[in-house]
């Protein structure tokens, strides 16, 4: 009873306070993680192509926006979400918040990248988390590139090397599962126990990693070594202050020493807008789209068809072979590997 | 109970349960009804360590806090000196700033490459910056003291303003030291207005996030980052609904411990109205006081803003190849601003973003104002239920921003056309956020107004009207100021609650400062140091304005 008092009572307030709804062409809410974007020019040729109006609601980070759509699937207030990823997949899916969209598009789009096979939640772009490097450093002392990851525990690379906390960072995470790829759940923390012997530095975010103590980026702080995407390089060229003909960083694609993160897209189960979602999920797949993401969010795209852009052929360098856990083995794991990791690392 | 003091509960009242308690309880009746995933036994070991190091750092940096802040609200209370305006001015700023941009203030002077390691590294001919704090405990405090210090500075200083300064002559004339003057006469009069200052700094610091996260490390953890971690990470609603819990309890016990010993009794003296009877600096003691207090503050406050501004002023690739720090001045990143270079959607033009801020940040003060002083006189009528209603205004101090945010969004994002509320829904978390302050800054300076004044105006003919207009008013308005000032600060530089409620196309700065800090490359760098001194200099023109209002009215 109370509730229901308090629930009219916030209606009339707020609708008091917004005055009279707007009418127009229908709109169609995507929710997105922060680090969204898109051009302005191919969302308003959508619009027109399809008489709607696009709404982007940025819901936080990764988990953030996950989660959010998770606790709201009951009367969820978009349509579209973006940006969930292989490390919460299962959870996305579990949850059981998307509807089934086996769009045209997807035969475009490799096999590999198709993870879930039901096509409640497709692939729209990936990218492979990647320790960089800061290139002046290692010519100036002359020293020799570490190709894996036993590498990094040799004492010529005694402090140099700063990653991101898994319990809050994304790319910390994918660092972290990198680790339990390669050396197996029962091996990571050996090796760990080895990286913070041989003087690891970690921090908690990457903004502190690669601006603060990373030397390749403007902070020029002391580790140049950090864990980044291997797309950062190109990044650092385009929002260059002064035009680069090189990237001042590069990435470390040895075997094994990089995890792939693919984002998908999934149209939310309680949609009143279903035949313009799926139209808009196909737009996200479309070439139009993937080749304009890369230097928007500098991620690479999915689709077979898109070219990329020059910058990542030129800067970008690309693993042999991706390394990949099951989503699923992710999720039933990940709050064991994370406090294990805590425990070996931290304390 | 008298009839007026319910019914000025109740409006105050309402807007708490509608905005706070009912969003609260959604989430934790979620969290009750979910599983969890994995959580078998309560973790008594690890949530009792974080426990313990939260208050731990809260109360350090407390003190520190009012160590530095009681002196300086001392030499802005009763001294008049040049560039008095200006440093309280610059000593407020860090208020308004998020986080990640103090942590780039902070690395731009003590980081690895910062300007005073590097001024050291030249003097010593050292090959290592000899600075090396960031990630440590001693970041955290110096972090908290950066941005709470303002909180004393203020709070203190206004009552210190009003104090009459006779009852300390009257002392000296009657024998007494300086010192016992100022330990039995002056200090127990500003105690009502300390110990809330000091319950204010408290709570910013016990709910610390971003500068446990961003300056401390991840060998630090305080509640607030458990409850994100646990929330965000994890998705176990229950544990994080039950560190929430201990986090308001725990919020709720301090606040009525120090409610019942620091505002007992507030005793009423003849506040002065004008500070004419402000002194100048004249003995050696007094100018030695002054020296020491302005080379304390602006080392601690004014340094690492001046160093943002710097960094903004200079081409950074520079800074990235050579080890010469100032030189390569460019405006670049400030004409980068107005440019949409990558033709994105999401492109913020920085005078939108400014006058979407400004906006908030008036609706936001403006509702803390007006529930915080109706609430505030609740307080003052001295009914029994204010021992339950008065901690109860502090609570959303004490709640997590994920907390609220998320229960904000089960609440009011799944109402139909919930997109269309977020410009209403932002300025209302942010009053909520700023109404346990603006309370605790009016409520020692309306408690200090004597009746007889109220009651001779009314005898003399006033009605109650005019006694508020003509007598209450302008004793309270230099505390209100205050309050507003901060419910504005707090509104500008909130990043929590907005991140859950952003809209892309209504961009406010701390979100564009954000973005811009999330990708690689210097123009990025660059260009989110030049919002960030874009925001700081309009707010301290903001502030320099109201400042003048204040004193001009008097």
């Amino acid at each position: 009873m109370i509730k229901k008092i308090v629930n009219i009572m916030v209606l009339i307030s707020l609708i008091l306070l917004i005055g009279c709804t707007k009418s127009g062409p229908t709109q169609l809410n995507v929710m997105a993680h922060d680090s969204f974007a898109v051009s302005e020019a191919i969302i308003k040729e959508f619009e027109q192509a399809n008489d709607v109006k696009v709404n982007i609601i940025m819901s936080g980070d990764t988990g953030s926006a996950l989660n959010q759509a998770i606790l709201t699937k009951a009367s969820p207030n978009a349509d579209v979400f973006y940006g969930v990823d292989n490390t919460f997949l299962s959870r996305a899916l579990g949850a059981d918040i998307f509807e089934t969209y086996s769009s045209p598009i997807l035969k475009d789009i490799p096999d590999q990248f198709q993870l879930d096979k039901n096509n409640r939640a497709l692939p729209v772009d990936y990218g492979d988390v990647c320790i960089n490097y800061d290139k002046a450093y290692f010519a100036e002392k002359k020293l020799t590139l570490p190709q894996t990851l036993d590498d990094l525990l040799k004492p010529e690379y005694r402090g140099l090397l700063v990653v991101e906390n898994p319990a809050v960072s994304s790319p910390g995470l994918a660092f972290l599962l990198a680790t339990i790829a390669n050396y197996g759940p029962e091996g990571y923390l050996n090796y760990w126990q080895q990286l913070r012997a041989n003087n690891l530095v970690v921090v908690n975010d990457w903004n502190t990693a690669y601006y603060t103590n990373f030397s390749g980026s403007t902070g020029k702080g002391l580790q140049p070594l950090v864990v980044s995407y291997n797309t950062s390089p190109a990044a650092e060229v385009v929002y260059a202050t002064e035009k680069l003909n090189e990237a001042p960083t590069a990435s470390l694609v040895g075997p094994g020493m990089c995890f792939r993160q693919i984002e998908f897209v999934g149209i939310l189960k309680g949609t009143r807008h279903l035949a313009l979602a799926q139209k808009f999920v196909d737009f996200m797949l479309s070439r139009t789209f993937q080749e304009d993401m890369p230097l928007k969010i500098f991620m690479y795209p999915v689709n077979a068809n898109a070219s990329l852009p020059v910058e990542f052929t030129k800067f970008v360098q690309m693993p042999e072979k991706a390394t990949f856990i099951d989503p699923e083995k992710i999720a039933t794991n990940l709050d064991t590997w994370i406090n294990q990791w805590r425990k070996t690392v931290l304390e | 109970m008298r009839k007026s003091s319910w019914l000025l509960w109740f409006i105050p009242l309402l807007f708490l349960g509608l905005f706070f308690l009912y969003p609260l309880t959604a989430i934790f009746g979620l969290a009750l009804r979910s599983t969890g995933q994995g959580w078998t036994s309560f973790p008594w070991q690890r949530v009792g360590s974080i426990l313990g190091f939260t208050i731990f750092q809260a109360a350090l940096s407390t003190l520190l806090t009012v160590l530095v802040g009681l002196p300086a609200a001392f030499l802005f209370g009763r001294y008049d000196f040049k560039g008095k305006k200006l440093l309280r001015v610059l000593s407020t700023l860090p208020f308004i700033l998020p986080t990640v941009v103090v942590a780039a203030g902070f690395n731009a002077i003590i980081g690895p490459h910062g300007l005073l390691n590097l001024l050291l590294m030249q003097i010593w001919h050292l090959g290592q910056p000899p600075i090396q704090i960031l990630n440590t405990l001693a970041a955290i405090l110096l972090a908290h003291v950066f941005y709470n210090t303002a909180v004393v500075i203020r709070t203190v200083g206004s009552s210190l303003e009003q104090l009459d300064p006779r009852l300390e002559q009257a002392s000296r004339t009657l024998g007494a030291s300086p010192w016992r003057s100022f330990w039995e006469v002056t200090l127990p009069l500003l105690r009502n207005s300390l110990a809330s200052a000091a319950l204010v700094v408290f709570l910013f610091d016990f709910t610390s996030f971003g500068v446990i996260l961003l300056m401390g490390g991840p060998q630090f953890a305080t509640l607030e980052v458990e409850i994100y971690y646990q929330t965000m990470q994890l998705l176990n609603l229950p544990l994080a609904a039950w560190l929430s819990a201990i986090q308001l309890g725990c919020t709720l016990i301090l606040t009525i411990l120090i409610l019942r010993r620091g505002g007992g009794l507030p005793i009423p003296v003849a506040p002065r109205l004008s500070h004419s009877t402000n002194r100048q600096i004249r003995s050696r003691g007094e100018r030695v006081f002054l020296i020491v207090m302005m080379v304390l503050l602006v080392a601690l406050l004014v340094m690492p803003l001046v160093a943002l501004v710097l960094r903004s002023l200079t081409k950074l690739d520079v800074v990235r190849s050579g080890n010469n720090a100032i030189s390569g001045f460019t405006l670049q990143y400030y004409r980068e601003l107005f440019i949409n270079r990558q033709q994105s959607l999401f492109y913020v033009p920085p005078v939108e973003a400014l006058r979407n801020s400004f906006f908030y940040a008036l609706a936001a003060s403006g509702l803390a104002l007006f529930f915080g002083s109706l609430a505030t006189y609740a307080i003052l009528q001295k009914s029994r239920w204010n021992k339950f209603f008065d901690p109860l205004i502090m609570l959303p101090m004490g709640t997590s921003a994920v907390t609220l945010g998320l229960g904000f969004i089960i609440v009011f994002a799944t109402l139909p056309n919930a997109r269309d509320y977020y410009p209403i829904l932002i300025p209302i978390a942010h009053s909520l956020v700023a109404l346990p302050f603006v309370v605790r800054v009016l409520q020692p300076a309306l408690a200090s107004i004597p009746s007889s004044l109220k009651q001779v105006a009314a005898t003399l003919g006033a009605s109650p009207w005019q006694v508020w207009f003509k007598v209450e008013l302008p004793i309270a308005s230099r505390a209100a100021a205050v309050a507003g000032l901060f419910a504005f600060t707090i509104s500008l530089g909130e990043f929590g609650a907005t991140a859950f409620l952003s809209r892309p196309d209504i961009p406010t700065l701390p979100v564009a400062i954000y973005r811009f800090l999330s990708q690689p490359g210097s123009l990025n760098y660059g260009q989110a140091l030049a919002m960030a001194t874009i925001l700081m200099a309009l707010c301290a023109l903001v502030m320099l304005v109201i400042d003048h209002i204040n004193t001009v009215n008097r």
